[in-house]
């Protein structure tokens, strides 16, 4: 068991630093570097260009930045952004915090939800509320966020006024600053979320539900409940696990448009705003720190999996 | 009429409604009674409706179904009647159900100890703090090892028979008067079925317990039951004792039936059923078997038959039961068949068609992890040490347990697996390369697989001509007219027409499905077809059909065929040389009537004297227990652990020698050749 954790962490960290060989590289290839981008290549003056490579290191060969990049993303040293006014740990931290905010909110609303709607949609099949919720979920998944966005902030905030519709509390700010700012967005996440989790867990209720297993336990005398909940829910919620954890790696990788929309102060918006200011050093960082959140929750859910999961546990624990 | 039954059928008719609002009947008029103390086979092809009734005695019907008209009593209570409490506590408690393929049945993420103590919690008076014990004492009933560390254990960590010990032990939880079982040996190894039919036997006896046993097998239910049922289409074909049934059968269904199952005691392949059992909701005009029937005439297509009572006591559906002896008796139609059809090998075939040399094949690959920081020592190969030559236009059987690596060979020899060591010889002169995708196309199509399961084998979303096609275009780069003509001929080479092109695997049935196997194989024009349990999946009269199929194939174009089967009979019936594999090594090969007659390896005889023959004078003999061994051992004879006639350390120590006998007959054993 032990072995096949370390093996597992092994592989992540080999999987982060061949993405960050790639996103290095993609930088590399640009046309330019990322002096050039940033101070417009043609109108440029050639000593201004002088010393920003200078000031960005940008004359070393390219080895020698990659690793000393590499070692300093390890140290949490990601470098500085390219105006030069500030280190890129310290943008990102604050950012990642707000993501982080808005995700836990979001999965704290959607997760629960999305749960009992997928059990009570599966066990009441083809029946009104599986008929009335799975309508809603469909409409939930189908309507592109910003539509969703806009609608509920014409209603809650423009016609009803309860609810401010744009977030103008900065980056770095008290957590308690971003109520009631942050609700909205939580619920354009928490619908978006709870309508994918929940259809999949419905059809895994469904498929379980159908199973020998259920049946046994049915004709063996076990009641309705009690056969819901000790036979049918342990092994319809395992899938669950994973479809949970990439929708947590979705939202604390930045919910780009949902930043965007509500003026959000997240690593998604980050993002975007490094790009149209062609920050390369920053989209560096936030590639490499959204590819490292993925590597580590879907390196949890594996492991939550093999626990909740005898098949897996016993097969790990025997060896 | 005496007291009503215990349990009580009457009249039962169950259906759904299709989506065109008609009612379609599943279960049509069915009465059947068991009392205390008495065992009932109920016997049919699938969807003969007889799992269907077995779970309506519990009051229970499948998503969709229920029950039109009649009535189930058990014990003098209406269980269509019951509301949904009354009828848990009798379900698992006094009326208990055995199901088939235990390993699906019992919850995987609940622990052995939990799911039986679950059973105790429902249905017994016991304090929770006995539980533990009874547990314990139940596991110990149903003759599991190790019962108090098995209580910890999760369902998937146990054997197919282990799991199977499991849910009877659960089933007497309850303490039951009756029995339910459907189909409870179905897939299990012939050693372990004949171990948990003599535990249900002794247990039947022990507690007077009524019995309903359904089964397609009809080895299985001559070993257990007293009396047998046999249903088709819905219906009650046959009733009588099982000396009645399984000896001289007057229902023409059962004659066929019974014909059609391959035996030990035969040497020639067994009488196919022709035809297939009308779907539900096909309209019946007359008798529902009249259409496969070679004794049916004009009333029975036009009136159907009603059930009556013979003077000899059984009730038969059928007009004509007084003329079943003019149907073909089993074994002269197919003793005149064995000498032309399966057909010694001719010395001037000559040659092997393949050989297999000193072949080793390992799963247990190391893994880039392994190789890169660990070097453990590697488990004993899965197969190990295979030397045989299979000669042009024979057939050579395969037989074993699960785990006897009979498959693993044939993906071995199909290049599915790369052998670990050794290689394989084709046609005597070019050495085949291991891997499947580095194989010439000459290669490819000389060798052709046909799988178990049909359902998994054909591409569900490709119509019958485009599956059919692949090899031809493949192999043969044949297009337009030229294409269709050859797949027609194909089809009618398999018994099927060419209106089959256009249809889709799912509008065939099962029988129909893997002749379509059996034609793409052949589309390649093969030299050495391997099939690998190609009838395990099919119904024993539709089995028949396919193995006849195979043989005269095979006689037609001299095809090699490997033939691999757990079921000892069919291997028997078609194979000319069969070979017997344990964990991987060869206990034994030699000339199919050799083999069978003996001398015997000790395993051999293990496995033979556990087959369940359809006589019910007939017992199998129990000679080693049905344990599962999940890995070979590393030095001496495989079969070491299990064997009944163990010499002592020479076994575990040294790799047994072979013993020859006539005929290129081979026994790996440490017991002299006189003694065998």
């Amino acid at each position: 068991m032990l072995t096949m954790i370390l093996r597992r962490i092994f592989l992540g960290l080999a999987t982060i630093s061949i993405v960050s060989l790639i996103i290095f590289a993609g930088v590399e290839i640009l046309p330019g570097d990322a002096c050039t981008q940033y101070l417009e290549q043609d109108q440029a003056d050639v000593e201004l260009l002088e010393k920003c490579r200078d000031d960005l290191n940008l004359n070393r060969p390219a080895h020698q930045r990659y690793t000393e990049w590499a070692l300093g993303a390890l140290t949490g040293d990601l470098g500085m952004s390219v105006n030069g006014e500030a280190k890129i740990s310290d943008l990102v931290g604050a950012r990642f915090a707000n993501s982080l905010l808005l995700a836990f909110f979001a999965l704290l609303v959607g997760v629960p939800l999305a749960m009992l709607l997928g059990v009570i949609t599966g066990l009441w099949r083809d029946r009104k509320p599986d008929i009335i919720f799975s309508t809603i979920a469909i409409f939930a998944m189908t309507i592109p966020e910003f539509v969703s966005a806009t609608l509920l902030i014409l209603v809650f905030s423009v016609w009803l006024g309860w609810l401010p519709g744009i977030v103008l509390t900065s980056a770095g700010s008290p957590i308690s600053e971003f109520f009631p700012e942050i609700l909205l967005p939580v619920i354009v996440l928490s619908l978006v979320m709870t309508a994918h989790v929940m259809r999949m867990v419905r059809s895994s209720v469904i498929e379980v539900m159908a199973s020998d297993y259920v049946q046994m336990a049915t004709l063996k005398g076990v009641p309705y409940w009690q056969m819901v909940f000790r036979h049918a829910l342990p092994n319809a919620l395992l899938p669950a696990i994973n479809v949970v954890a990439l929708t947590i790696a979705w939202l604390l990788g930045g919910v780009v448009v949902i930043e965007v929309v509500f003026n959000y102060p997240g690593l998604g918006r980050m993002m975007i705003d490094a790009i149209s200011d062609r920050d390369l050093p920053v989209v560096q960082a936030i590639a490499l720190i959204v590819a490292s959140i993925y590597v580590c929750i879907n390196l949890t859910a594996d492991l939550m999996t093999m626990i909740a999961n005898p098949k897996l546990r016993t097969m790990y624990l025997r060896k | 009429m005496s007291a009503p039954a215990f349990i009580n059928i009457q009249n039962l008719s169950v259906g759904y409604t299709s989506q065109s609002g008609e009612i379609i009947r599943v279960l049509r008029d069915v009465s059947l009674s068991i009392n205390r103390g008495e065992s009932i086979g109920l016997v049919g092809e699938s969807g003969s409706g007889k799992s269907t009734l077995a779970l309506a005695a519990l009051g229970f019907f499948k998503r969709g179904l229920r029950a039109l008209e009649g009535d189930v009593e058990f014990d003098g209570i209406d269980m269509l009647a019951l509301e949904r409490d009354d009828l848990q506590a009798i379900r698992g408690g006094r009326l208990a159900l055995i199901p088939q393929n235990s390993g699906q049945s019992l919850t995987p993420t609940l622990r052995i100890g939990q799911q039986v103590a679950e059973a105790l919690r429902l249905h017994s008076q016991l304090d929770e703090s006995d539980f533990e014990a009874r547990v314990v004492e139940l596991l110990t009933q149903v003759r599991l090892p190790e019962p108090a560390t098995l209580v910890s254990r999760f369902p998937h960590e146990l054997s197919g028979g282990q799991q199977q010990r499991v849910a009877v032990a659960m089933a007497l939880a309850g303490e039951p008067d009756a029995l339910l079982l459907d189909e409870p040996t179905t897939g299990l190894d012939v050693t372990t079925q004949a171990h948990i039919l003599e535990l249900l036997r002794d247990l039947a006896s022990e507690r007077n317990m009524a019995m309903l046993y359904v089964s397609h097998d009809l080895g299985a239910i001559s070993r257990v039951c007293d009396r047998v049922v046999v249903m088709y289409a819905g219906e009650i074909a046959l009733k009588g004792t099982t000396k009645q049934v399984l000896l001289a059968p007057r229902h023409p269904y059962a004659h066929g039936l019974l014909a059609s199952i391959p035996r030990l005691t035969q040497t020639s392949l067994p009488l196919a059923l022709d035809g297939r059992p009308p779907m539900p909701g096909e309209t019946i005009t007359g008798c529902a078997f009249a259409d496969r029937c070679a004794l049916a005439d004009e009333r029975c297509q036009s009136t159907p038959p009603a059930l009556k009572q013979l003077e000899s006591g059984e009730e038969v559906r059928c007009f004509h039961p007084d003329r079943i002896d003019q149907l073909p008796v089993v074994n002269k139609a197919a003793a005149n068949k064995t000498v032309t059809q399966k057909g010694e090998v001719s010395a001037d075939h000559g040659g092997d068609a393949l050989g297999l040399n000193q072949l080793a094949i390992s799963y247990a690959k190391p893994s880039l992890w392994n190789q890169l920081f660990s070097s453990g020592s590697t488990p004993p190969a899965t197969v190990d040490n295979i030397n045989i030559s299979i000669r042009t236009g024979e057939t050579l059987g395969l037989v074993g347990e699960s785990g006897s690596g009979k498959s693993t060979i044939l993906k071995a020899i199909a290049g599915l697996i790369s052998p670990k060591t050794g290689h394989l010889v084709l046609n005597g002169e070019a050495r085949l390369t291991p891997k499947v995708e580095d194989r010439p196309a000459l290669h490819l199509r000389q060798i052709q697989m046909i799988f178990q399961n049909p359902d998994d084998s054909l591409n569900p979303r490709h119509t019958i001509a485009q599956i059919l096609a692949q090899p031809l275009r493949l192999y043969f780069s044949l297009t337009g007219e030229e294409l269709r003509q050859r797949s027609i001929e194909l089809l009618e080479r398999v018994r099927l027409g060419s209106h089959y092109l256009d249809r889709l695997p799912s509008q065939l049935s099962g029988g129909e499905k893997q002749r379509v196997a059996v034609a793409r194989a052949f589309a390649a024009e093969p030299a050495i077809v391997l099939c690998d349990e190609v009838t395990s999946a099919l119904d024993v009269s539709v089995q028949a059909a396919v193995l006849d199929l195979l043989n005269e194939l095979k006689t037609q174009q001299g095809t090699t065929y490997i033939f691999v089967s757990h079921d000892l009979a069919v291997v028997k019936a078609i194979s000319n040389r069969v070979a017997v594999l344990y964990q991987g090594r060869l206990c034994e090969i030699g000339p199919a009537d050799a083999v069978y007659s003996g001398p015997f390896h000790p395993y051999t005889d293990v496995l033979l004297g556990a087959v369940l023959e359809p006589d019910p004078d007939f017992v199998p003999k129990l000679s080693a227990d049905d344990v599962v061994e999940l890995s070979p051992p590393e030095t001496g004879c495989p079969f070491q652990r299990r064997c009944p006639r163990k010499l002592g350390k020479i076994c575990e120590t040294d790799t047994p020698p072979a013993r020859l006998f006539d005929n290129g007959h081979q026994i790996n054993c440490h017991i002299p050749e006189t003694d065998l």
